[in-house]
Protein backbone atom coordinates (compact mmCIF):
# COMPACT_ATOMS: atom_id res chain seq x y z
CA UNK A 1 0.00 0.00 0.00
CA UNK A 2 1.45 3.59 -0.86
CA UNK A 3 1.42 5.65 1.98
CA UNK A 4 -0.62 8.58 1.81
CA UNK A 5 1.23 12.03 1.64
CA UNK A 6 -2.64 13.91 2.27
CA UNK A 7 -1.32 14.58 5.85
CA UNK A 8 0.73 18.19 5.39
CA UNK A 9 -2.19 19.55 3.53
CA UNK A 10 -4.93 18.39 5.45
CA UNK A 11 -2.98 19.97 8.78
CA UNK A 12 -2.95 23.01 6.91
CA UNK A 13 -6.64 22.52 6.52
CA UNK A 14 -7.10 21.71 9.38
CA UNK A 15 -5.66 24.95 11.23
CA UNK A 16 -7.25 27.05 8.90
CA UNK A 17 -10.79 25.51 9.50
CA UNK A 18 -10.10 26.13 13.48
CA UNK A 19 -8.88 29.85 12.54
CA UNK A 20 -12.25 30.63 10.62
CA UNK A 21 -14.15 28.75 13.10
CA UNK A 22 -12.28 31.10 16.26
CA UNK A 23 -12.10 34.33 14.49
CA UNK A 24 -14.31 34.51 11.92
CA UNK A 25 -17.17 35.10 14.62
CA UNK A 26 -15.13 37.78 16.09
CA UNK A 27 -14.66 39.56 12.79
CA UNK A 28 -17.80 39.55 12.00
CA UNK A 29 -18.66 41.53 14.97
CA UNK A 30 -15.85 44.07 14.87
CA UNK A 31 -16.14 45.03 11.67
CA UNK A 32 -20.34 44.13 11.33
CA UNK A 33 -21.14 45.57 14.68
CA UNK A 34 -18.33 47.15 16.71
CA UNK A 35 -16.43 49.46 14.25
CA UNK A 36 -19.95 51.14 12.86
CA UNK A 37 -21.35 51.72 16.26
CA UNK A 38 -18.47 53.31 17.46
CA UNK A 39 -18.33 55.24 14.32
CA UNK A 40 -21.69 56.23 14.80
CA UNK A 41 -20.84 57.84 17.92
CA UNK A 42 -17.45 59.78 16.80
CA UNK A 43 -14.99 57.32 17.82
CA UNK A 44 -12.13 55.31 15.52
CA UNK A 45 -11.72 51.94 15.90
CA UNK A 46 -9.64 50.19 13.85
CA UNK A 47 -8.96 53.03 11.96
CA UNK A 48 -6.85 53.55 9.26
CA UNK A 49 -3.55 54.69 10.39
CA UNK A 50 -3.78 52.69 13.40
CA UNK A 51 -4.15 49.44 11.42
CA UNK A 52 -1.46 50.52 9.14
CA UNK A 53 0.79 50.88 12.22
CA UNK A 54 -0.24 48.23 13.79
CA UNK A 55 0.80 45.68 10.47
CA UNK A 56 3.83 47.52 9.93
CA UNK A 57 4.88 45.36 12.67
CA UNK A 58 7.23 42.28 11.42
CA UNK A 59 5.26 40.13 13.61
CA UNK A 60 1.98 41.05 13.47
CA UNK A 61 2.08 41.52 9.61
CA UNK A 62 3.71 38.24 9.17
CA UNK A 63 1.54 35.93 11.69
CA UNK A 64 -1.83 38.01 10.17
CA UNK A 65 -0.68 36.63 6.45
CA UNK A 66 0.27 33.59 7.37
CA UNK A 67 -3.46 33.09 9.21
CA UNK A 68 -4.78 34.79 5.86
CA UNK A 69 -2.63 31.75 4.54
CA UNK A 70 -4.32 28.82 6.32
CA UNK A 71 -7.66 30.16 5.80
CA UNK A 72 -6.83 30.40 1.97
CA UNK A 73 -5.81 26.78 2.07
CA UNK A 74 -8.75 25.39 3.95
CA UNK A 75 -11.05 26.76 1.30
CA UNK A 76 -8.79 25.16 -1.58
CA UNK A 77 -8.30 21.98 -0.01
CA UNK A 78 -12.57 21.75 0.53
CA UNK A 79 -12.92 23.03 -3.03
CA UNK A 80 -10.77 20.59 -4.55
CA UNK A 81 -12.37 17.76 -1.87
CA UNK A 82 -15.91 18.59 -3.10
CA UNK A 83 -15.18 18.62 -6.84
CA UNK A 84 -13.92 15.35 -6.17
CA UNK A 85 -16.81 14.60 -4.64
CA UNK A 86 -19.08 15.89 -7.27
CA UNK A 87 -17.41 13.58 -9.99
CA UNK A 88 -15.24 15.56 -11.44
CA UNK A 89 -11.92 13.78 -12.53
CA UNK A 90 -9.72 16.32 -10.62
CA UNK A 91 -6.18 15.78 -11.77
CA UNK A 92 -3.26 17.89 -11.70
CA UNK A 93 -4.22 21.04 -13.15
CA UNK A 94 -7.51 21.11 -10.80
CA UNK A 95 -4.94 20.55 -8.00
CA UNK A 96 -2.68 23.27 -8.81
CA UNK A 97 -5.41 25.74 -9.68
CA UNK A 98 -6.70 25.08 -5.90
CA UNK A 99 -3.71 25.11 -3.94
CA UNK A 100 -1.95 27.27 -6.36
CA UNK A 101 -3.94 30.27 -5.98
CA UNK A 102 -3.83 29.92 -1.73
CA UNK A 103 -0.43 29.80 -2.12
CA UNK A 104 -0.43 32.70 -4.58
CA UNK A 105 -2.45 33.95 -1.87
CA UNK A 106 -0.51 33.71 0.92
CA UNK A 107 2.57 35.34 -1.01
CA UNK A 108 0.71 38.40 -1.74
CA UNK A 109 -0.60 38.30 1.67
CA UNK A 110 2.82 38.85 3.00
CA UNK A 111 4.26 40.54 0.44
CA UNK A 112 1.60 43.53 1.26
CA UNK A 113 2.90 43.37 4.83
CA UNK A 114 6.21 43.91 3.89
CA UNK A 115 5.89 46.30 1.35
CA UNK A 116 4.51 48.17 4.71
CA UNK A 117 7.73 48.01 6.51
CA UNK B 1 -64.09 -7.22 2.88
CA UNK B 2 -62.54 -4.18 0.81
CA UNK B 3 -59.90 -4.73 -2.49
CA UNK B 4 -56.11 -4.08 -0.14
CA UNK B 5 -53.79 -1.41 -1.32
CA UNK B 6 -51.30 -1.97 -3.91
CA UNK B 7 -48.24 -0.49 -4.65
CA UNK B 8 -46.22 -0.18 -7.87
CA UNK B 9 -42.60 -1.58 -7.82
CA UNK B 10 -39.82 -1.37 -10.36
CA UNK B 11 -37.55 -3.68 -10.00
CA UNK B 12 -33.88 -3.04 -11.72
CA UNK B 13 -33.44 -6.86 -13.83
CA UNK B 14 -30.29 -7.98 -14.98
CA UNK B 15 -28.57 -11.02 -16.31
CA UNK B 16 -25.06 -10.23 -16.95
CA UNK B 17 -24.87 -13.42 -19.25
CA UNK B 18 -28.34 -12.42 -21.84
CA UNK B 19 -28.98 -9.11 -21.20
CA UNK B 20 -26.62 -5.93 -22.79
CA UNK B 21 -27.66 -4.12 -19.28
CA UNK B 22 -29.86 -3.31 -16.52
CA UNK B 23 -33.62 -2.93 -17.55
CA UNK B 24 -36.52 -1.65 -15.64
CA UNK B 25 -39.70 -4.37 -14.91
CA UNK B 26 -43.03 -3.22 -13.44
CA UNK B 27 -45.01 -5.32 -11.08
CA UNK B 28 -47.46 -4.18 -9.11
CA UNK B 29 -47.95 -5.92 -5.36
CA UNK B 30 -51.19 -5.80 -2.72
CA UNK B 31 -50.04 -4.44 0.39
CA UNK B 32 -50.34 -3.97 3.87
CA UNK B 33 -49.34 -1.53 6.48
CA UNK B 34 -47.03 -3.90 8.08
CA UNK B 35 -45.01 -5.06 5.04
CA UNK B 36 -41.23 -4.49 4.18
CA UNK B 37 -39.87 -3.65 0.55
CA UNK B 38 -38.66 -7.18 1.16
CA UNK B 39 -41.68 -9.09 1.74
CA UNK B 40 -43.06 -6.90 -1.74
CA UNK B 41 -40.32 -8.30 -3.40
CA UNK B 42 -40.79 -11.81 -2.07
CA UNK B 43 -44.30 -11.09 -3.15
CA UNK B 44 -43.13 -10.68 -6.75
CA UNK B 45 -41.14 -14.11 -6.26
CA UNK B 46 -44.04 -16.07 -5.20
CA UNK B 47 -46.82 -15.24 -6.95
CA UNK B 48 -45.80 -12.96 -9.95
CA UNK B 49 -41.94 -13.91 -11.64
CA UNK B 50 -39.69 -16.42 -10.06
CA UNK B 51 -37.36 -15.61 -11.79
CA UNK B 52 -36.64 -12.35 -9.71
CA UNK B 53 -32.96 -12.91 -8.29
CA UNK B 54 -32.28 -11.18 -4.42
CA UNK B 55 -30.58 -12.09 -1.11
CA UNK B 56 -32.26 -12.25 2.20
CA UNK B 57 -31.92 -14.25 4.98
CA UNK B 58 -33.38 -12.87 8.82
CA UNK B 59 -35.79 -10.06 7.44
CA UNK B 60 -34.81 -8.15 10.74
CA UNK B 61 -31.90 -6.21 10.36
CA UNK B 62 -29.36 -8.32 11.31
CA UNK B 63 -27.70 -10.38 8.95
CA UNK B 64 -26.88 -7.70 6.35
CA UNK B 65 -27.62 -9.30 3.15
CA UNK B 66 -30.67 -7.67 2.03
CA UNK B 67 -29.44 -4.43 1.29
CA UNK B 68 -30.15 -2.42 -2.41
CA UNK B 69 -31.26 1.16 -3.66
CA UNK B 70 -34.85 2.08 -3.18
CA UNK B 71 -35.45 5.51 -4.66
CA UNK B 72 -32.22 5.99 -5.36
CA UNK B 73 -31.08 5.28 -1.31
CA UNK B 74 -29.13 2.83 -0.05
CA UNK B 75 -31.35 0.79 2.24
CA UNK B 76 -31.83 -2.84 4.13
CA UNK B 77 -35.18 -4.09 2.28
CA UNK B 78 -36.44 -5.55 5.26
CA UNK B 79 -36.00 -2.40 7.23
CA UNK B 80 -38.10 0.05 5.51
CA UNK B 81 -42.30 -0.57 4.77
CA UNK B 82 -44.05 -0.45 1.60
CA UNK B 83 -46.23 2.26 2.81
CA UNK B 84 -44.05 5.05 3.02
CA UNK B 85 -43.24 4.65 -0.87
CA UNK B 86 -47.29 4.12 -1.72
CA UNK B 87 -48.67 4.36 -4.21
CA UNK B 88 -45.17 4.08 -6.05
CA UNK B 89 -43.48 3.26 -8.33
CA UNK B 90 -40.86 2.77 -6.29
CA UNK B 91 -37.56 1.82 -8.03
CA UNK B 92 -35.39 -1.13 -6.41
CA UNK B 93 -32.60 -1.29 -7.86
CA UNK B 94 -28.88 -3.37 -6.90
CA UNK B 95 -26.60 -0.91 -4.37
CA UNK B 96 -24.47 1.06 -6.18
CA UNK B 97 -20.61 0.92 -6.84
CA UNK B 98 -20.91 -3.49 -7.05
CA UNK B 99 -20.64 -5.32 -9.81
CA UNK B 100 -23.81 -7.37 -10.29
CA UNK B 101 -24.60 -10.87 -10.40
CA UNK B 102 -28.15 -11.37 -11.08
CA UNK B 103 -30.94 -8.37 -10.84
CA UNK B 104 -30.39 -7.06 -6.94
CA UNK B 105 -27.43 -9.54 -6.19
CA UNK B 106 -24.19 -7.80 -6.08
CA UNK B 107 -20.56 -9.18 -5.77
CA UNK B 108 -19.30 -8.32 -2.79
CA UNK B 109 -15.66 -10.20 -3.10
CA UNK B 110 -14.06 -6.61 -3.58
CA UNK B 111 -15.23 -5.69 0.93
CA UNK B 112 -14.37 -9.06 1.51
CA UNK B 113 -10.56 -8.77 0.06
CA UNK B 114 -10.75 -4.79 2.13
CA UNK B 115 -11.82 -6.53 5.18
CA UNK B 116 -8.56 -8.45 4.79
CA UNK B 117 -5.91 -6.32 4.93
CA UNK B 118 -7.53 -4.34 7.64
CA UNK B 119 -6.71 -7.04 10.53
CA UNK B 120 -10.17 -6.64 11.54
CA UNK B 121 -9.63 -9.84 14.54
CA UNK B 122 -8.52 -8.75 17.82
CA UNK B 123 -4.62 -9.24 17.94
CA UNK B 124 -3.81 -10.01 21.87
CA UNK B 125 -1.49 -7.39 23.18
CA UNK B 126 -0.03 -10.41 25.83
CA UNK B 127 0.55 -14.07 24.79
CA UNK B 128 -2.56 -15.73 26.29
CA UNK B 129 -3.10 -19.41 25.96
CA UNK B 130 -7.35 -21.17 26.32
CA UNK B 131 -5.63 -22.16 29.95
CA UNK B 132 -5.79 -18.29 30.74
CA UNK B 133 -9.71 -18.55 30.35
CA UNK B 134 -11.50 -15.88 29.27
CA UNK B 135 -10.03 -12.78 27.91
CA UNK B 136 -11.96 -10.08 30.19
CA UNK B 137 -12.60 -6.63 29.96
CA UNK B 138 -14.78 -3.79 31.91
CA UNK B 139 -18.07 -2.24 30.51
CA UNK B 140 -16.14 0.47 30.02
CA UNK B 141 -13.57 -0.57 28.13
CA UNK B 142 -15.67 -2.15 25.80
CA UNK B 143 -18.29 0.77 25.32
CA UNK B 144 -15.16 2.50 23.88
CA UNK B 145 -15.51 0.39 20.84
CA UNK B 146 -18.74 -1.40 20.92
CA UNK B 147 -21.04 1.28 18.13
CA UNK B 148 -17.81 -0.07 16.20
CA UNK B 149 -18.74 -3.71 16.28
CA UNK B 150 -22.41 -3.43 15.44
CA UNK B 151 -21.34 -3.73 11.51
CA UNK B 152 -23.43 -6.22 9.63
CA UNK B 153 -21.47 -5.68 6.47
CA UNK B 154 -24.28 -5.01 4.62
CA UNK B 155 -22.70 -2.48 2.11
CA UNK B 156 -25.09 0.41 2.30
CA UNK B 157 -22.36 2.70 3.50
CA UNK B 158 -19.67 1.67 0.42
CA UNK B 159 -23.30 2.61 -1.63
CA UNK B 160 -23.61 5.67 -0.62
CA UNK B 161 -19.65 6.78 -0.39
CA UNK B 162 -18.47 8.76 -3.66
CA UNK B 163 -15.14 8.49 -2.91
CA UNK B 164 -15.39 4.66 -3.13
CA UNK B 165 -17.29 4.99 -6.55
CA UNK B 166 -14.68 6.99 -7.98
CA UNK B 167 -11.42 5.02 -6.72
CA UNK B 168 -12.63 1.46 -5.49
CA UNK B 169 -9.07 0.96 -4.41
CA UNK B 170 -10.33 3.08 -0.67
CA UNK B 171 -10.77 0.57 1.73
CA UNK B 172 -13.94 2.00 2.63
CA UNK B 173 -16.53 2.87 5.73
CA UNK B 174 -17.58 -0.45 6.90
CA UNK B 175 -13.76 -1.87 6.69
CA UNK B 176 -12.02 1.45 8.56
CA UNK B 177 -14.86 1.70 10.89
CA UNK B 178 -13.74 -2.26 11.87
CA UNK B 179 -10.18 -1.34 11.78
CA UNK B 180 -10.97 0.94 14.52
CA UNK B 181 -13.40 -1.28 16.34
CA UNK B 182 -9.93 -3.79 17.09
CA UNK B 183 -7.92 -0.54 17.32
CA UNK B 184 -10.13 0.63 20.14
CA UNK B 185 -10.11 -2.54 21.97
CA UNK B 186 -8.18 -2.53 25.44
CA UNK B 187 -7.39 -6.34 24.98
CA UNK B 188 -5.61 -5.68 21.21
CA UNK B 189 -1.95 -4.97 20.63
CA UNK B 190 -2.07 -4.38 16.40
CA UNK B 191 -2.32 -0.98 16.39
CA UNK B 192 1.47 -1.51 14.48
CA UNK B 193 0.10 -3.17 11.90
CA UNK B 194 -3.02 -1.63 11.21
CA UNK B 195 -1.22 1.71 10.85
CA UNK B 196 -0.02 0.73 7.05
CA UNK B 197 -3.53 0.21 6.20
CA UNK B 198 -4.24 3.42 8.15
CA UNK B 199 -1.67 5.78 6.41
CA UNK B 200 -2.01 4.86 2.67
CA UNK B 201 -3.83 6.80 0.23
CA UNK B 202 -6.38 3.86 -0.07
CA UNK B 203 -6.99 3.98 4.20
CA UNK B 204 -8.58 6.96 6.00
CA UNK B 205 -6.78 9.58 3.49
CA UNK B 206 -9.11 8.68 0.56
CA UNK B 207 -11.80 9.54 2.72
CA UNK B 208 -13.49 13.64 2.01
CA UNK B 209 -15.24 13.48 4.94
CA UNK B 210 -18.76 13.18 3.09
CA UNK B 211 -20.69 11.40 5.87
CA UNK B 212 -23.23 9.92 3.80
CA UNK B 213 -22.22 6.54 5.07
CA UNK B 214 -23.03 7.59 8.60
CA UNK B 215 -26.48 8.80 7.78
CA UNK B 216 -27.39 5.23 5.83
CA UNK B 217 -25.56 3.00 8.22
CA UNK B 218 -28.91 1.07 9.73
CA UNK B 219 -26.94 0.20 12.38
CA UNK B 220 -25.67 3.76 13.60
CA UNK B 221 -21.82 2.45 12.58
CA UNK B 222 -20.84 6.01 12.37
CA UNK B 223 -17.61 4.88 10.00
CA UNK B 224 -16.96 8.64 8.94
CA UNK B 225 -16.29 9.15 12.83
CA UNK B 226 -13.94 6.06 12.93
CA UNK B 227 -12.07 7.21 9.67
CA UNK B 228 -11.62 10.72 11.11
CA UNK B 229 -10.71 9.54 14.75
CA UNK B 230 -7.68 8.54 12.64
CA UNK B 231 -6.38 11.34 10.59
CA UNK B 232 -4.65 13.07 12.98
CA UNK B 233 -2.52 10.29 14.49
CA UNK B 234 -1.84 9.31 11.20
CA UNK B 235 -0.55 13.31 10.21
CA UNK B 236 1.49 12.87 13.53
CA UNK B 237 3.11 9.58 11.98
CA UNK B 238 3.90 11.43 9.08
CA UNK B 239 5.23 14.53 10.64
CA UNK B 240 7.57 11.90 13.02
CA UNK B 241 8.57 10.53 9.41
CA UNK B 242 9.90 13.70 8.70
CA UNK B 243 11.66 13.62 11.94
CA UNK B 244 13.10 9.84 11.25
CA UNK B 245 13.01 9.98 7.03
CA UNK B 246 14.06 6.74 7.94
CA UNK B 247 11.05 5.35 8.78
CA UNK B 248 8.97 6.66 6.37
CA UNK B 249 10.96 5.08 3.41
CA UNK B 250 10.79 2.18 4.85
CA UNK B 251 6.50 2.60 5.46
CA UNK B 252 6.47 3.39 1.47
CA UNK B 253 8.62 0.38 0.59
CA UNK B 254 5.51 -2.01 0.61
S1 LIG C 1 -20.92 0.32 8.72
FE1 LIG C 1 -23.18 0.27 8.76
S2 LIG C 1 -23.75 0.59 6.58
FE2 LIG C 1 -21.60 -0.03 6.61
S3 LIG C 1 -21.59 -2.24 6.34
FE3 LIG C 1 -21.56 -1.85 8.56
S4 LIG C 1 -23.70 -1.86 9.20
FE4 LIG C 1 -23.69 -1.66 6.96
S1 LIG D 1 -32.86 -9.81 5.48
FE1 LIG D 1 -31.27 -9.74 6.97
S2 LIG D 1 -30.80 -7.65 7.03
FE2 LIG D 1 -32.53 -7.68 5.72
Amino acid sequence: MKRSHEPPLWLLFGAGGLLAALLGPALILLTGVVVPVAAERGVEVLGYEATRELLARPLVGVLLALSLGVVLWHAAHRIYHTLRDLGMRAGQGVWWACYGSAAIGTLVAIGAVIALW
Amino acid sequence: MSEPAKITLEVQRYHPEQDSGPRWQRYTVPYTAEMSVLEGLQYIKDHLDGSLTFRWSCRMAICGSCGCMIDGEPELACHVFLRDYAPGPVRVAALDHFPIQRDLVIDHSDFLEKLETVHSYLIPAEERTPADGTHRQTPQAMADYYDYAQCINCLLCYAACPQYGWHPDFAGPAALALLQRYNLDDRDGGHRLRERVIDAEQGVWGCTLVGYCSEVCPKGVDPARAINQNKAGSAARYLLGWWRPGRRRGEDRE
